[in-house]
């Protein structure tokens, strides 16, 4: 499944300083793992030593935040958009 | 009409307008719980009110003391008003990405403005607050994101509040910043009308906090774990300024002049709407619209409005 990720300004050193790029995979996982396998330095800020998400991240797919869906299940279609971002305060 | 004693007494009882004229379902109505009416015009002057109680009950301000806290404006300001009236001294760690009003309002109320890197977001400006505070110990920190009182005073104030006013309640949105709100109420909403659910909306914070070196430089506040936030949530999601400001610009013309929060909101209330066949969705407009004047949020086109409102704060 063809799928775009946005990548959070910390990220994008990390991959050639590109703000998106293309990927591919039927769940989140799946599309993370693609990720970290084109671009190896984002995984130790991506995902936590046992491969679940890092706490300080939300990942979202077509704004949606993964967490509150079926987390790293989250089913992919074509043409989603994943957004990756730092949890943020507010107040 | 009473007359009160102190401006304390007009810190909620906020009224809840029907502006289902704004849903696009017509099964589901849509209400705005009007934090706006507080009187420094936000929600935070709840949250702000219960932390200066409790912490004198605790004994942990005596006239005079200084008291500082991060703040991206509302809780800032509202501390600063209720402060100054005590007799304390504020100081308040600001990033430099707010609008030009919330700075202003804090020096109406006589605040101390420390700021914190405009690249950093709020997270910069907790930061900053947290070492000042460890290197002047006889300063007192609230810490809103750390303190229990916020998300009391909602499961006490606001959520009671709403079961009252909108008792067949199906579905409660408000936006995302130290999570008290949706915490509180949404405890509350939970234990006493079964079904609810409770979505949280939140600004897509990423370009405006490119200073952060990495990822652990993200922030949960600690009151959203101690919460049970993630279990308490049914579902989260951005809301990208264009869509914000649309929404903002929808609830002027039912006469509610919103911050841009509370367009995000309505915004998160519109697509509840259209997904459910039927029901009753309050949402929450946390401040009023008067600090949002400068970004052109209704004046500008559309498009250079969500461009400004990009590079500020507004949760």
């Amino acid at each position: 499944m063809p799928v775009t990720v946005r990548l959070p300004t910390v990220l994008r050193p990390h991959a050639n300083g590109q703000s998106k790029v293309d990927a591919e995979g039927s769940t989140v996982a799946e599309a993370v793992s693609w990720l970290v396998g084109q671009f190896p330095a984002i995984a130790p800020n991506l995902l936590a030593p046992d491969g679940s998400l890092h706490r300080f991240v939300n990942v979202y797919v077509n704004d949606e935040d993964v967490r509150y869906l079926s987390q790293m299940d989250t089913a992919l279609a074509d043409g989603d958009e994943l957004s990756i971002l730092p949890a943020v305060a507010g107040g | 009409m009473a007359v009160y004693r102190s401006v304390d007494e007009l810190i909620g009882g906020t009224p809840t307008l029907d502006v289902s004229r704004l849903s696009p379902n017509p099964s589901v109505r849509l209400y705005a719980k009007l934090e706006g009416h507080n009187p420094t015009g936000s929600v935070k002057d709840r949250v702000a009110l219960a932390m200066l109680d409790q912490a004198e009950a605790e004994g942990r301000l005596q006239p005079g003391s200084v008291i500082i806290e991060p703040s991206s404006g509302n809780t800032g300001i509202a501390l600063a008003m209720l402060g100054q009236r005590r007799g304390y001294v504020v100081k308040i760690v600001l990033p430099g990405n707010v609008t030009a009003e919330r700075r202003q309002m804090l020096e109406i109320y006589g605040a101390e403005i420390i700021s914190s890197p405009a690249e950093q977001g709020s997270n910069g400006a907790v930061r900053r607050a947290l070492e000042l505070a460890d290197a002047n110990p006889d300063w007192t920190m609230l810490y809103q994101y750390g303190n229990e009182a916020n998300p009391q005073v909602h499961y006490r104030t606001t959520g009671p509040e709403i079961v009252a006013d909108v008792g067949d309640i199906t579905h409660f949105i408000a936006g995302l910043g130290t999570s008290g709100t949706l915490l509180g109420v949404g405890r509350y909403l939970k234990e006493h009308v079964p079904g609810v659910q409770v979505w949280a909306v939140e600004p897509p914070a990423g370009e405006q906090v490119e200073g952060l070196r990495s990822l652990d430089e993200g922030y949960v506040p600690p009151i959203f774990e101690n919460w049970g936030g993630a279990d308490l949530l049914d579902r989260k999601m951005i809301v990208r300024p264009r869509e914000s400001i649309e929404a903002t610009r929808m609830l002027a013309t039912e006469g509610v002049f919103s911050g841009i929060s509370g367009g995000a909101a309505l915004a998160g209330a519109r697509k509840a709407a259209a997904a459910v066949d039927g029901g009753v969705i309050v949402f929450v407009v946390s401040d009023h619209g008067w600090k949002y004047l400068s970004v052109g949020a209704w004046t500008d086109d559309l498009e250079v409005a969500a461009a400004n409102a990009d590079g500020v704060i507004y949760f």
